[in-house]
């Protein structure tokens, strides 16, 4: 299969970077999954363009990367708006394109949501480190040498040619989330939920937190009620291993969602986001409000089941 | 205490956190080595990641392809199951160090702490086996215990930003390497050549949790030699 030029960046932007659905099997070692924060757009995004969902795409954050495209592709963009232009005109979310040579696309401001995801028909070509091509930033490997993109840097593809046949294809409206910037996330309760008195956990469900602006990849900050840890438990616990989505309530009762960038943790975790939810946290910013609600195991896997089959759908449309 | 039979927490609906004991000692992190390696002779359905710690393990799943009473179930029954030829002897690993000067920036402060000379601590740190209880925090990172009750050391009031790339470091009864750099609050006592964590190598860490590691003391002259030496 020919591998080509594809992508030119011009731009890259506060935070472009190469990454698919992430590493794992690797955490004895200490290797976080990192991957795309919002999974659902750049699964969504690899399936209008005809790739496998879990081949790599390019996760954009909040704004200013402009690519060229250095040959004729199918394209698809999904996730955050943040205003995309192609040459000077708006482009389309949530449907494959053809795009031409010598094309521009640029993302101007967030008008809802964080992040976009690139996805384009052939591929990102990259060797896979650990078994993925996901950029680990502090860590310094995979992606694209192990780094956020820069200016000049050029992408490949495989045989872009082969998946022209999909361009025109388009996600239903109604399967799109809405990115609101007033988010409600629902979660599990646990693991550590018994360390915490009943007043904390009626604030935690009970009142808006607000998105710090020291959040990144590794972790959403919050800010909002302290909640209290019961009295005569020190701040901390044995490390042990943690998922993405975990609310961890540090030493001075702020949570933090942790995210993708890492795998172990020293802090009572009071409850988990489910599944069905996790890639919205991928959409949230600086100064967004978010409010938890507690449901049912059998809930939160019927969420899931709802998404994974309106992903499905994305092949037969 | 010993958790027999173990004890389970969901973390979400994908996960789910195995607890052996309730205490960091050997004997309960060995139940979590045994465990760990009985998973991985014999895969269980649906089960995507392992994390081992301290003294749990983590277990993210695929909730479309098992479920949560099912697989506490088959962890129980791996539990249960007796069969001490999986266990492997642990390696051990014996790591040079640089101690003091520009290499180990906190030697000096922690030898006043505990109002002992710098080459007391050296001797200390040095003087003691340790093992690898679990590799977090960054990949590659061992968290090694146990530290001389003489070198307990609370962390620094501030961490420092940037610890370079091999810095060996102390806080409370533990010791690390840094395998990145990487923000850290621990006590730089000084530095490795060996290069503790390498995406491209396999396996890329050459440590695993269970193995024992030593340090000894070499000069700023062998930097050269230890660097060519494979880990």
């Amino acid at each position: 299969m020919e591998i080509i030029e594809s992508l030119e960046i011009l731009v890259p932007g506060p935070l472009t970077t190469v990454q698919d659905l992430g590493r794992y099997g690797f955490g004895r070692y200490g290797v976080p999954p990192s991957g795309a924060l919002d999974s659902f757009s750049l699964r969504v995004a690899n399936l209008l363009v005809g790739n496998p969902e879990t081949e790599a795409g390019i996760e954009i954050t909040l704004m200013g990367l402009k690519v060229r495209f250095l040959t004729d592709l199918v394209v698809a963009l999904c996730g955050g708006d943040l205003q995309p232009h192609l040459n000077d005109k708006p482009f389309d979310m949530w449907r494959s394109q053809i795009v031409r040579k010598g094309d521009t696309l640029s993302l101007k401001a967030p008008r809802t949501g964080c992040r976009a995801y690139l996805a384009v028909g052939g591929g990102i070509n990259l060797a896979p480190v650990l078994a993925s091509k996901s950029t680990n930033l502090a860590s310094m490997f995979g992606g694209h040498e192990g780094r956020a993109l820069r200016k000049g840097d050029l992408l490949f593809s495989a045989a872009p040619e082969q998946h022209f046949q999909s361009a025109g294809k388009i996600f239903t409206p109604h399967g799109r989330p809405s990115y609101t910037g007033n988010w409600i996330l629902r979660v599990l309760f646990g693991p550590q939920d018994q360390d915490f008195p009943e007043e904390s956990k009626r604030l935690f469900l009970d009142s808006p937190f607000t998105v710090s602006t020291q959040s990144d990849r590794t972790g959403i900050r919050l800010s909002g009620p302290a909640l209290q840890r019961k009295k005569d438990l020190v701040d901390s616990i044995i490390s042990e291993g943690i998922v993405p989505g975990a609310i961890q309530v540090p030493g001075d009762a702020l949570p933090i969602i942790l995210l993708v960038e890492t795998i172990t943790g020293g802090y009572r975790k009071i409850a988990t986001v489910i599944s069905a939810d996790l890639p919205l946290l991928g959409q949230t910013k600086p100064g967004d409000q978010l409010r938890f609600h507690a449901v049912s195991m059998e809930e939160a896997l019927s969420a899931l089941s709802r998404q994974e089959q309106m992903i499905s759908n994305v092949q037969k449309c | 205490m010993l958790y027999e039979p173990p004890v389970f927490h969901i973390m979400g609906d994908r996960a789910l956190l195995v607890e052996l004991g309730d205490q960091i000692t050997p004997s309960i992190n060995e139940k979590v080595r045994e465990l760990l390696l009985k998973m991985d002779r014999r895969p269980l359905e649906g089960v995507v990641e392992l994390v081992p710690s301290y003294r749990s393990l983590m277990v993210i799943y695929d909730s479309l392809r098992t479920g949560l009473d099912r697989l506490r179930e088959e962890i129980l029954d791996l539990h249960q199951a007796t069969d001490p030829s999986l266990v492997p002897e642990p390696k051990t690993l014996s790591v040079p160090v640089i101690y003091g000067g520009e290499f180990g920036p906190d030697l000096e402060w922690v030898a006043e702490f505990h109002k002992i000379s710098p080459e007391e601590v050296i001797r200390l740190h040095t003087g003691t086996t340790y093992r690898v209880y679990m590799i977090g925090f960054t990949p590659g990172y061992p968290y090694l215990g146990e530290l001389p009750e003489a070198l307990a050391t609370p962390r620094r009031e501030t961490p420092r930003t940037a610890v370079p790339q091999g810095s060996v470091a102390i806080a409370q009864r533990q010791t690390g390497i840094y395998p990145v750099q990487s923000p850290g609050g621990w006590h730089i006592l000084g530095w490795t050549p060996i290069k503790l964590f390498d995406a491209n190598q396999w396996p890329p860490t050459p440590l695993e949790m269970g193995d024992l590691v030593k340090f000894f003391p070499i000069k700023r002259e062998e930097i050269d030699y230890w660097r060519s030496l494979k880990a």
